[in-house]
């Protein structure tokens, strides 16, 4: 099965913090990965790093490769606003702008200059149908997007994030701000778009790890413990820690 | 004391003070309102003065004071803006940055008389703009500048970062995200520096006094190089200058420049609230 990103020896340092250690992922392309471990171990660090929002920090430092496509996105050579044009990321807590939903879909294109006028009607709606959202808004697509539901929110959130196309999909906790009904409606919406993009999800929830992904990382201060395919880790894990954590013994 | 009375008589102070700060502007604008009002005729508005500028009106010295607030607010503000955007987005926390910082606070203590006299060395000799509207624009606009700075930074790094994080993470660039995200949400703040900035700017004298100002010109300047008369210097020269000037009139002037600077900030106040209330976060 090909690899859509594949981190290698991959080391990252806030200051004299090492945060991740040694890590070696495959990432599946068309698959969903997903991240758990406890707070702090590092996941949400991890899922950073393959967009380079890191480098907004200061005091970060990554070293070692992530190879998307098997070109590593920490060389010099790589245009960062174009990395995260490829990579794209739905965030914690739901973040619309406080703009309409409409605007709200159509700002990565606008920004990137890839669809314009009636085109660009047609990315939103497209966009809004992928997200499962297009039936819900369809009547009010120049209301503001404050006025939806968080669960609403959230999934106008990710049509946000795959009008630029995206080749991957960072969620970094997607669903933890949103009830149990939104959140299936989410992992629903993930099991779609893997047909077309690369998921990775970092999640405390893992009912949602074993429902919703295919591979499961198991993070441990900072370290890999274990990766495999979800339905292994989760029956069979070859770790003590993972065991222990999965059950709830550990974290 | 108990607690209960002490919070008495906390709430008894700083609702004393709260009115004694207040007083003294209310009574200036009542005073300077019941001694000027009668001044204001149609004539007062749209004649330039006559007879030594005890009659007539006060055009020229309105008008000049228009031009110079507006050639303040060209010189000022994309300076202004420009510089705040890189202080709150781009500065690196380093020994440069600090400095502009400093530069930036003590820009702001300097006597505005200082000003008018940096002026006259720097625009009207050294520049060789010659006492012009230009002249006092400029210098009128570089004591702007430290308030459009603070405000218009403090305004831009108000706005949830957020919204910066999640407009890199779709591909824009930074400028793109400053332009598009950052400086909508700030624009209500930046607003209100500006009209604060430039209301300020003016009422005032002393950096006019020597870079553009007209003890008594009546005709309207042609260009940004001819001096014009304007309301706070016409206010002091015929406070001082000129023997015999109706009482009447000195306050009408004032009331005039107060009028025009209220309603500055009037404004600000309004286009304030309503983006304010346009905001949805």
């Amino acid at each position: 099965m090909e690899n859509k990103i594949e981190v290698r020896q991959f080391n990252f340092y806030y200051g004299d913090f090492q945060a991740l250690i040694d890590l070696n992922v495959p990432i599946r392309a068309n698959q969903i990965t997903a991240l758990i471990g406890p707070s702090g171990c590092g996941k949400s660090t991890f899922l950073r790093s393959l967009n380079r929002m890191n480098d907004t920090i200061s005091i970060a430092r990554a070293e070692g490769e992530v190879l998307l496509d098997g070109k590593n996105i920490y060389d010099a050579d790589v245009d960062v606003v174009d990395l995260r044009h490829r990579v794209g990321m739905v965030f914690q807590r739901p973040n619309p702008f406080p703009q309409s939903i409409y605007n709200n879909v159509a700002f990565g294109p606008r920004v990137l200059g890839t669809a314009k006028g009636s085109s660009l009607d047609d990315v939103v709606v497209e966009s809004l149908k992928g997200a499962a959202l297009w039936e819900e808004v369809q009547d009010k697509l120049y209301e503001p997007a404050q006025a939806l539901n968080p669960g609403q929110q959230q999934r106008l959130c990710i049509a946000r994030a795959i009008a630029v196309q995206p080749e991957v999909i960072l969620m970094d906790e997607p669903c933890s701000a949103l009830d149990p009904v939104a959140t299936l409606r989410v992992e629903d919406l993930m099991r779609q778009l893997s047909k077309n993009y690369t998921i990775v999800i970092v999640t405390h929830n893992m009912q949602q790890a074993a429902r919703a992904s295919d591979w499961t990382g198991f993070f441990w201060l900072g370290r890999l413990v274990e990766f495999g395919k979800t339905g292994d880790l989760f029956t069979n894990p070859q770790e003590e820690l993972t065991e222990s954590y999965i059950t709830g013994r550990q974290g | 004391m108990t607690r209960q009375q002490s919070q008495k008589v906390a709430t008894v102070l700083v609702t004393a003070v709260a009115i004694i700060v207040i007083l003294p502007i209310f009574l200036v604008l009542v005073y300077i309102f019941a001694q000027g009002w009668s001044a204001l005729s149609w004539e007062f508005f749209t004649q330039p003065p006559r007879n030594g500028m005890t009659e007539g009106g006060l055009l020229p010295a309105i008008l000049g004071t228009l031009f110079l607030t507006l050639g303040t607010a060209v010189a000022s503000i994309p300076l202004g803006i420009g510089a705040a955007i890189y202080l709150a987005e781009y500065a690196p926390n380093n020994r440069l940055t600090r400095l502009i910082r400093l530069a930036i606070v003590n820009l702001a203590g300097i006597p505005s008389i200082v000003y008018g006299l940096f002026g006259l060395g720097a625009f009207v000799l050294f520049l060789n703009f010659g006492t012009s509207i230009l002249a006092g624009s400029l210098t009128l606009g570089l004591m702007t500048l430290p308030v459009i700075i603070s405000t218009a930074e403090e305004a831009i790094l108000s706005v949830p970062s957020e919204f910066r994080i999640v407009s890199l993470s779709l591909g824009a660039t930074r400028w793109q995200t400053i332009r598009n995200q950052v400086l909508p949400h700030a624009l209500p703040g930046i607003l209100t520096g500006i009209i604060l900035g430039l209301s300020r700017a003016a009422g005032e004298t002393a950096p006019i006094l020597f870079t553009v100002a007209a003890f008594y010109l009546p005709e309207l300047p042609k260009s940004i190089f001819d001096q014009t008369m304007a309301l706070p210097y016409h206010l002091y020269v015929i406070s001082t200058q000129v023997p015999g000037m109706p009482l009447q009139i000195q306050y009408g002037t004032a009331l005039v420049l107060l009028l025009i600077v209220l309603t500055l900030t009037l404004v600000a106040t309004v286009v304030r609230t309503i983006m304010r209330r346009r905001r949805q976060w």
